[in-house]
């Protein structure tokens, strides 16, 4: 159990000392634009005094790592500072979009763990097989094919000439089907290569000749014995594909007018709205290392052969 | 073999397209916007009335030169950052290996995307952000090699003939452990041409009116119910160049090293 404290601690110092170095690129991003920082973050319809109120506030006259510390002590108690875009503060107008952003990942995600687990799995069981050369092919064309791209496909084929889905907005469930299908894509295909990989391998394992020996149907073999001691190579792909799916939210967003974080930070490039752009670039960061330390911490938890290095 | 034929094609495409085509591709004629296919507009013409193939041949110059260009980057920055931080440890290693982890802590798409934020559009911009989202796999890929390396018995020699440690990582380690970052490259290019494809569909990239295929998809999409060829051919010939660096990255993989996973 202190072994486990240990890498625990460890992992938690590593991810801390990860976030913040994040939050010092985010803060030297509106330092390093051409211009006053003060100017940058008040926005293209800012006064004079809107400028200067927010230059002093910033603390600008000061060095640089005494406005780092001005900016990481709000950033602590949930501070953004204000979207030029609509003068309000940053986290409530992140919030809606958080939601959005998240309910759209998830299914995704477990979209993409349960048809990626099942397909490759079952090509395992059949190697070689005609299933398992169609499933090759279309992991290939999976992770090949461009987001944005798939879901302008799907979108003239269910939207516009079946005219069985909406094309774009966010109403009802029918809305975050045909996002969801493109955001999952190639995260399934993912899924569904490493969990091949996996079971192929653990398919050869003694313990699995072991349970067919003794009777065991195969079905139950499959399910049991092997894919249960195959999960964790699964776990760490399906883990780190949570990340891709929050990147991949940005542009899938953008096709269907969904309305989320990815598509908040599209509309704040453009419109010049830095303070918005800081705070979706800090939040989009902190889920995707929390994510990953919850998969290290998790596959340890799985796999007691692991150990805690 | 097929991803070899697939890229040779379209460079081939790419590189003779003022041979195939007679169409200057930013030429503009609101005239024929919009037009089917016929025989003078083979793919027929885009919202402004430019021929479609022209700029899709055209543009393949460009979306290839700016994967080819952003992995350059990734490559030159970070395989030597990955023998240094592998060879020599400690805090060298450590500060390395925290920076790598930083640019890994934005997700995917998002780095690229945030550094073309700071940068600003056009051409020059998306080939450094992208390079630079490339550069972290390289640093881990190469420290990892490295490692292993470094214990071999030829290292050790080099040490004991008093060879210094500059020739050692460049002269005796690091191309031993090039096979893997050759095969990392090619897969990496067809990423690059899809993030750099991304950024341009989102408006951000390549700027208008120079043909790019990310650009002309992004374009395409307001005319999807009208025609939709405008969004199916570029994002078409996308698919089909990054299917092939990773059909060959996945066949280089094989030749090279049998050890490495196909995952």
């Amino acid at each position: 159990m202190s072994l486990f404290r240990q890498y625990l601690a460890q992992r938690l110092l590593a991810s801390a000392v990860t976030l913040l170095g994040v939050s010092i690129i985010v803060f030297l991003m509106v330092r390093l634009l051409p211009g006053d920082p003060a100017q940058v973050l008040a926005g293209l319809l800012a006064t004079e005094e809107d400028v200067a109120r927010l230059r002093a506030d910033l603390g600008l006259n000061k060095p640089l790592h005494i406005q780092y510390g001005v900016f990481l002590e709000r950033l602590l108690h949930g501070n953004l500072g204000r979207s030029a875009r609509t003068s309000q503060p940053v986290l409530e107008e992140l919030k809606p979009r958080l939601r959005a952003t998240l309910t759209l990942a998830v299914v995704s995600a477990v979209l993409a763990s349960l048809a990626g687990v099942a397909a490759g799995a079952l090509a395992a069981t059949r190697p070689y097989s005609r299933f398992d050369y169609v499933l090759s092919l279309a992991t290939l064309f999976g992770v090949s094919m461009p987001t944005y791209w798939l879901g302008l496909m799907l979108i003239i084929v269910f939207a516009v000439h079946l005219n069985w889905l909406p094309a774009a907005g966010s109403e009802g469930a029918a809305s975050l089907i045909l996002p969801a299908l493109t955001l999952a894509a190639f995260s399934v295909a993912l899924i569904a290569r490493m969990t091949r990989a996996s079971m192929l391998e653990v398919l050869g394992q003694e313990y699995v000749r072991t349970a067919r020996a003794k009777g065991v149907g195969e079905t139950l073999v499959v399910a049991r014995h092997a894919l249960r001691n195959a999960l964790v190579p699964i776990l760490t792909v399906a883990g780190l594909q949570f990340g891709t799916l929050l990147g991949g939210a940005v542009l899938t967003e953008s096709v269907f007018g969904w309305p989320g974080m990815g598509l908040l930070l599209i509309e704040s490039i453009f419109s010049r709205d830095y303070a918005m752009v800081q705070g979706i670039v800090l939040v989009f960061s902190t889920l995707f290392i929390l994510t990953n330390l919850a998969v290290d911490l998790l596959y340890v938890a799985i796999d007691p052969r692991i150990r805690y290095t | 073999m097929a991803g070899l034929v697939l890229l040779v094609s379209l460079f081939a495409l790419a590189v003779a397209a003022p041979l195939l085509t007679s169409h200057n591709p930013e030429r503009q004629k609101l005239s024929e916007a919009l037009r089917p296919l016929s025989p003078a507009h083979p793919l027929g013409t885009d919202h402004l009335g430019r021929d479609m193939l022209a700029r899709l041949l055209y543009g393949g110059r460009l979306s290839l030169l700016i994967g080819f260009l952003a992995v350059g980057l990734g490559v030159v920055v970070g395989v030597p950052l990955g023998a240094v931080s592998g060879f020599r440890g400690g805090l060298t290693d450590l500060v390395i290996q925290r920076l790598a982890d930083i640019l890994l802590s934005f997700p995917g798409f998002l780095l690229a995307l945030s550094l073309v934020a700071i940068l600003g559009v056009g051409l020059r911009n998306v080939i450094i952000s992208v390079g630079i989202s490339a550069v972290p796999s390289f640093i881990r890929l190469v420290r990892g090699s490295v490692l292993s390396i470094r214990e071999q018995v030829y290292v050790e020699a080099a040490h004991a003939i008093g060879q210094r440690r500059t020739v050692i990582i460049f002269w005796h380690v690091l191309p031993n452990a090039m096979a893997p970052v050759i095969v990392q490259a090619t897969l990496s290019l067809g990423f690059a041409i899809l993030v750099a494809a991304g950024l341009g569909f989102l408006g951000l990239g390549v700027q208008a009116p120079t043909p790019e295929w990310g650009t002309m998809l992004g374009e395409g999409r307001q005319y999807i119910f009208r025609a939709p060829g405008l969004t199916m051919y570029p994002g078409l010939v996308i698919f089909l160049a990054v299917l092939g660096f990773n059909l060959f990255g996945d066949g280089l993989r094989d030749a090279l090293d049998p050890r490495m996973s196909r995952v």
